[in-house]
């Protein structure tokens, strides 16, 4: 579907999204000595370059509204209102951990913050984010669900059958397809014939939209407009944002058997660079001049700080106690 | 025979796949990263310079669909293999191996199969955690018309993934990622071991270790220490899940009246409960001291190393178990 916008955005609005940016780019960036030191041991896939799809998103969304979402969920998770030292003890594997050292960085929670599964078999809680708005369908509650996923995921029958079931019961869901144009070593052209993946949704009599997943601007625009869909009682809605990662797959970059390269063309790098979300923010803001080069540096001073206690909580917390290690088997 | 020439388990079921889809062309391959040694290491190296995309198939994420496409094909004629490069991910794909394959023959009253390998990689530890850890073997154990193997080194490996290519049922191939380096010596022409045959590696008076896959090594290294403290192990090394090597295990805690398995799944309904079961069944009167099982806890895969390192099974672990019934 073709989308076009024009707006005026507050100066508290446009900081906002820039802060939620930077929180997650120096989280994420904050791990990259760690793992490669091997103090971070579990896998972690890092978010870089993608933020502003979270952001957008998110910002978006209440504390009561639901994500689910997959492997490369740091992002969501910060962007949804978790708590980065809860995250960065989990992604060192900590017993102050959000899932107290049991899940690692594949595996977040936060149900207080709506932030309801992150888990990594791929296309997995798709149906599970169905679910939840199946719930929400079910009580009238008028919270909406994302189900975050990547353009991997559009290989897994479930995401059809779930988008078709959604359909049927006009489900208060987005279906957000974030689209890296890879999934690990497989470019999208060889998983699929249409590299539109948000004409998928079409055929299910589905909204969809597919948009630049690097411009926060528009992301918040177009979640905006969905998110207005689904609480009109038109859901679902299906938005694919096109976007790249700035690291590897797994770790900073592509380790194969201890190799690291990238497995990308280096001009198709080149080029995702200068797309970078949060300089494209930046400039914007400059341009319409709403802040000062002390503004944002100040932003990000107080990111920084933010990074460094959550890593001081990670670093300073004990493993959890083997004694405890069938705890949590039930509740 | 060859003798002498050393290869890594890894490489042994890559000279396997290479010799089965030189000699026949109903062989081929798919899943998930069959290009990728991130996914396969180089057990497939080499596969599409010398087969071709149409017998070396890289998928896209469908592991139920992809699966499928393998039980299908073996139906129709082909010797399908589909690698899953995670045990974990076969999960999506329960319908065509359990309901499917697993029936196949049964359903048709023995007039069609479906000759199918599902290889499947057991890749835990590195805080990697519930969804990326898990040894399900047992559970394809339990199920009438699959076969289950699962080689502890290069040796068997190449000569287990050549019998399950060509046996006339789907065979579940369980591949352990830790063994991928593991050299042995490994001999050039091709050979199969029988499934359903296990080994003993070691002969021994005082009491049956029967053991399997990445754990084999593990109790071989109790072996020694044992040996210097007068304990004398007879150690089984059982290959084939199922159908398991009653024969085998029957003859030496007949034996030897003690009884240890050592078992890499979660110890409720595991293939040590189904091994233990049998014994008692058959040996009630023979047995000096209680079946000791070691298994995984009843509990999925924890991220943290702290609780990974009291998770997994290690020599100590099963020196514990059998220190209990000397
Ligand atoms: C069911 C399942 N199959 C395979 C994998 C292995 N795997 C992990 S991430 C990934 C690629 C996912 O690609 P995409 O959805 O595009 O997400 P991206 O990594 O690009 O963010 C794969 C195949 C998995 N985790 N789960
Ligand atoms: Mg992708």
């Amino acid at each position: 579907m073709e989308f076009k916008f024009k707006m005026e955005y507050s100066k508290d609005i446009l900081l906002g999204l820039y802060q939620t940016m930077v929180r997650i780019r120096l989280a994420e960036e904050s791990l990259v000595e760690a793992i490669k030191s091997g103090e971070i041991k579990t896998p972690a896939h890092l978010y870089s370059g993608e933020e502003a799809i979270a952001t957008g998103i998110c910002t978006n969304l209440t504390k009561e509204d639901y994500i689910f979402g997959n492997h490369r969920s740091h992002g969501h998770y910060l962007a949804k209102g978790g708590d980065m030292g809860a995250m960065i003890a989990e992604i060192y594997c900590k017993e102050t951990g959000c899932s107290k050292g049991r899940g690692g960085s594949m595996h977040l929670i936060d149900p207080e913050n709506g932030i309801m599964g992150i888990v990594p078999i791929v296309a997995g809680t798709i149906s599970l984010a169905m679910g939840a708005s199946l719930a929400s369908s079910i009580r009238k509650d008028n919270r909406i669900t994302v189900s975050f996923f990547g353009d991997g995921a559009t290989g897994e029958g479930v995401l059809y059958e779930s988008m078709n079931f959604a359909a049927l019961k006009k489900l208060p869901i987005i279906f957000a397809c974030e689209n890296n144009l890879y999934s690990t070593h497989l470019p999208i052209k060889e998983i699929r014939v249409n590299e539109n993946i948000s004409e998928s949704a079409m055929p299910f009599g589905i909204q969809c939209y597919r948009i630049d997943g690097n411009d926060v601007l528009q992301v918040y625009e177009i979640f905006k407009k969905a998110k207005q869909i689904c609480l009109e009682g038109n859901g679902p809605v299906f938005i694919e944002f096109l976007t790249y990662r700035l690291r590897g797959h797994v770790g900073p970059d592509d380790n194969i058997q201890g190799t690291h390269t990238d497995i990308r063309p280096k001009w198709e790098i080149e080029e995702w660079l200068r797309k970078d979300p949060i300089k494209r923010l930046e400039l914007y803001i400059y341009k319409q001049n709403l802040a000062t080069e002390v503004e944002i540096e100040n932003i990000r001073y107080l990111v920084n700080l933010e990074v460094k206690k959550a890593t001081d909580l990670a670093l300073s917390s004990n493993f959890p106690n083997p004694s405890e290690l069938e705890h949590y088997v039930y509740r | 025979m060859s003798t002498g020439r050393k290869l890594s388990y890894s490489l042994a079921i890559n000279e396997a796949l290479k010799q089965l889809m030189e000699i026949d062309k109903s062989v081929f391959i798919l899943g998930q990263g069959v290009k990728s040694p991130w996914y396969v290491g180089n057990t497939c190296r080499d596969l599409i310079e010398l087969y071709g995309e149409d017998r070396v198939i890289d998928t896209p994420i469908s592991e139920n669909a992809m699966t499928g496409a393998a039980v299908g094909a073996s139906i129709a004629g082909m010797k399908a293999i589909i690698i899953h490069p995670r045990l974990d991910f076969a999960l999506y794909a329960f319908d065509p191996i359990i309901n499917q394959a697993a029936n196949w023959s049964y359903m048709s009253g023995g007039r069609s199969s479906a000759p199918v390998v599902f290889w499947m990689v057991i890749n835990r530890g590195g805080e990697q955690a519930a969804q990326h850890s898990q040894a399900l073997h047992s559970i394809f154990a339990h199920i009438p018309g699959l076969k289950v193997v699962a080689p502890s080194n290069a040796y068997d490996a190449k000569g287990l993934f050549i019998a399950a290519v060509n046996d006339k049922n789907p065979v579940v191939f369980i591949d352990d990622r830790w063994l991928y380096n593991r050299e042995c010596i490994v001999p050039e022409e091709m050979y199969e071991i029988p499934i359903g045959k296990g080994k003993i590696i070691k002969e021994g008076n005082d009491m049956t270790v029967v053991s399997s896959s990445f754990l084999v090594s593990e109790s071989e290294k109790c072996l020694s220490i044992l040996s210097s403290e007068g304990i004398d192990i007879e150690l089984i090394d059982l290959r084939t899940l199922k159908p398991f090597d009653e024969d085998l295990i029957i003859k030496s805690v007949k034996k030897t009246g003690k009884l240890i398995i050592v078992d890499g799944s979660w110890k409720t309904n595991s293939i040590s409960a189904e091994i233990a079961a049998s014994v008692y069944e058959k040996l009630f009167g023979y047995l000096k001291a209680p079946i000791q099982r070691v298994n995984l806890p009843d509990t999925p895969a924890p991220a943290s190393r702290s609780l990974e390192s009291v998770y997994y099974i290690t020599a100590e672990t099963i020196i514990n178990a059998i220190k209990k019934i000397v």
